[in-house]
């Protein structure tokens, strides 16, 4: 698997992509709700969020298939937003298996060839170095029927790639595959992507692809940004409640908001971040970062275990009916069995509050 | 979870369909055989009755007289003339119509499957009849017009362009169910959307994409409107023209050997008309495999 000719694109500058304020209204449904984002040049972005949310929509703009109420799409700058899709200068990889079924996998792959016209000889010598390039050289003659799904993406994402795109668009490629495939194929086209440098935009709904995979992660919610940045600060320094929740487990424990220090579990920790306005709020705080110590004079009770390898996932019940979760080390779990008395603390960290929402 | 609990049945439910076809296939044998011998026995009484003339011996006399008759090979290329306009027109106007329906207004699909069935309703007596009031009208009110040269034109009986308009009208229930069920069966949109980011303009999605994807049910749209058109026999007679239909009826007409020989012959003549449809798509299927 080398990168030859494809080493082009890399020359050329990648380009930046850019939308500003979208909006877009399906009767009454509000698909994008003024969204901005700035997507760097070479970078993987991941578009994450709950399904409804847009995702599909914003990629379908940029693609060309989709057009906005109100506002614009800019590539280098440019406003792309007039311009057809088949002039758009983007590949785009879908969701669901679109290979085109009346041809073989290398015939597929050079299609967009064939539509600029280049020479039979130059096409097929192209396609071939394309599918060398997804590790599927041997499958060229193979029909789209023929293939199992991981191979069939594998062949959409080297038929988008064929035009020497200047952004990769991908909607959920791997959610129709099986997990391990999944797991594979997601690490290929990253290396694909860091190869090749393009500017790529992945679209899903699994937060655990989007951290792995992307340079930066955008979490939409209801057709608007939520966030944008890297996958560890994403998880570590989450801007709102909503982000969260979303990425990664979080349980919320009521406290007391008492001059910018939260009172939560007997504790006082300092806020990490702006405090909100209100008293009563929840704590936000990831499973590993709760601990949980057997004790028959503690008032929480263990809920339920989940064995996780190396950790296991313990759920305890407070006096006040919060559930919450931790990560404990499974040598340490091994004595909690579910119904087992314990106290659970928080380490002297500042921590995330958000306004209680009930 | 939700796909371990799946899995079960979906392994289960081929086995199970597997011992029922086993369990099944004799009555299939059963089935066939009455269904070829109600098919057959008919055809084949026909045969003998046409070639076995009483105290001649077999002889093929009757269809020597037929293929030998005035008007044969006109009136047969008369009907296959029709019946390459009407499938060529009917496709033309219904493949873009349907694509863009489904592309772009779903919403319509039930009212022009309504609209498409009409003609099934519509007896070919009344419809003929509304035909020909049409064409009397036209002329008296239009003599003085441009337009009457098309009415004339229209009814030229070397090609009655007329007919084919009668024919597309008649056909667009069968067509519009061959394609929808093509249609159905791929994913249109998701496949338009990949060729035009592969670069492909509208014209080249349909043409090198969605097209070929649809070729069993063009063949079967072409099928269905090609035996109509030869079988069609009221439109053609009563508005005056001999395709092979009507030309068929006016040489059997006397001669009970000689109308049985006729109807054989129309018979084998539409099936070699078909099969050869057939073997051109299949070909056609097979060179772009093997273009690779
Ligand atoms: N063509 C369409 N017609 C009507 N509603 C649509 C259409 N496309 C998307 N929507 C609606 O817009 C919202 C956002 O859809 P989408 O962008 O596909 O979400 P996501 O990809 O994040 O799951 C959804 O509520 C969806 O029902
Ligand atoms: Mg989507």
């Amino acid at each position: 698997m080398t990168v030859t000719t494809l080493e082009k694109a890399a020359d050329a500058k990648a380009a930046t992509v850019e939308f500003r304020g979208l909006r877009r209204e399906f009767g009454p449904t509000v698909a994008l709700d003024g969204l901005d984002l700035t997507v760097r040049p070479g970078e993987l972005l991941a578009l994450l969020g709950p399904s409804g949310c847009g995702k599909t929509t914003a990629l379908r703009m940029l693609a060309g298939f989709e057009h906005p109420d109100s506002g614009e799409v800019l590539v280098d700058g440019e406003d792309v937003t007039r311009v057809p899709a088949h002039r758009r200068d983007a590949g785009m990889v879908f969701q669901s298996y679109s290979l085109f079924p009346h041809l073989s996998a290398l015939d597929n792959v050079a299609f967009g060839l064939r539509m600029r016209k280049v020479r039979t000889a130059e096409r097929r010598s192209r396609a071939a170095e394309l599918l060398d390039l997804v590790g599927l050289a041997d499958k060229g003659e193979r029909f789209p029927h023929q293939l199992s799904g991981g191979q069939q993406q594998r062949i959409a994402l080297a038929r988008a790639l064929a035009l020497r795109p200047r952004v990769l668009l991908l909607d959920e490629p791997l959610s129709a595959l099986d997990a391990k495939v999944r797991l594979t194929l997601r690490e290929e086209i990253r290396r694909l992507q860091q190869e090749l440098g393009i500017t790529t935009l992945f679209v899903t709904h699994d937060q655990e692809e989007a951290l792995s995979m992307a340079d930066r992660v955008a979490v939409m919610r209801a057709g608007r940004l939520e966030q944008c940045a890297a996958p560890a600060e994403l998880y570590g320094r989450p801007a709102t409640a909503f982000v969260a929740e979303f990425v990664g487990t979080m349980s919320r424990i009521p406290g007391r908001l008492d001059s910018g220090v939260a009172e939560v579990l007997g504790q006082r920790l300092p806020v990490d971040g702006d405090a909100p306005a209100a008293t009563e709020i929840d704590v936000l705080v990831r499973p590993e970062a709760v601990r949980v110590r057997a004790d028959d004079a503690g008032t929480a009770r263990v809920v339920a275990t989940a064995f996780l390898g190396a950790a296991t996932r313990v759920t305890v019940r407070l006096p006040d009916a919060t559930e919450v979760k931790a990560d404990l080390p499974t040598h340490e779990a091994a004595g909690l069995g579910s119904g087992a008395a314990v106290t659970v603390s928080l380490p002297e960290r500042p921590v995330l509050v958000a306004e209680r929402t009930q | 979870m939700a796909g371990s609990l799946n899995n079960p049945a979906r392994v289960l439910k081929p086995a199970r369909g597997a011992n029922k076809s086993v369990r099944v296939r004799p009555w299939r044998g059963v089935v066939l055989v009455c269904a070829g011998l109600y098919f057959l026995v008919p055809l084949a009484a026909s045969v003998v009755f046409t070639v076995d003339v009483p105290n001649q011996g077999i002889t093929f006399d009757a269809y020597r007289q037929i293929v030998s008759a005035d008007g044969f090979g006109s009136s047969l290329l008369l009907s296959l003339e029709l019946a390459a306009a009407t499938i060529a027109v009917v496709l033309l106007l219904m493949v873009p119509a349907m694509v863009a329906l489904r592309l772009g207004a779903p919403k319509l699909r039930p009212v022009v499957e309504v609209i498409c069935s009409l003609p099934l309703v519509v007896p070919p007596i009344a419809f003929v009849a509304g035909i020909a009031t049409v064409l009397k009208w036209g002329p008296e009110h239009l003599s003085r017009t441009p337009l009457f040269e098309t009415f004339v034109a229209l009814q030229n009986p070397d090609f009655p362009v007329v007919l084919v308009l009668a024919y597309v009208v008649m056909a667009l229930p069968f067509v519009y169910r061959a394609l929808d069920a093509g249609l159905r069966a791929v994913d249109v949109r998701t496949l338009v959307e990949a060729a035009r980011s592969c670069g492909a303009n509208w014209p080249q999605a349909l043409v090198r994409v969605v097209l070929p994807n649809l070729r069993g049910a063009l063949l079967n749209a072409s099928f269905l409107t090609l035996a109509l058109v030869l079988g069609e026999f009221t439109v053609a007679q009563l508005l005056g023209f001999q395709p092979f239909a009507v030309w068929i009826y006016s040489v059997g007409g006397s001669q009970a050997q000689l109308s049985v020989a006729v109807s054989v012959l129309s018979l084998l003549v539409t099936w070699a008309l078909l099969l050869s449809l057939a073997g051109l798509g299949g070909r056609s299927r097979s060179a772009s495999a093997s273009r690779g």
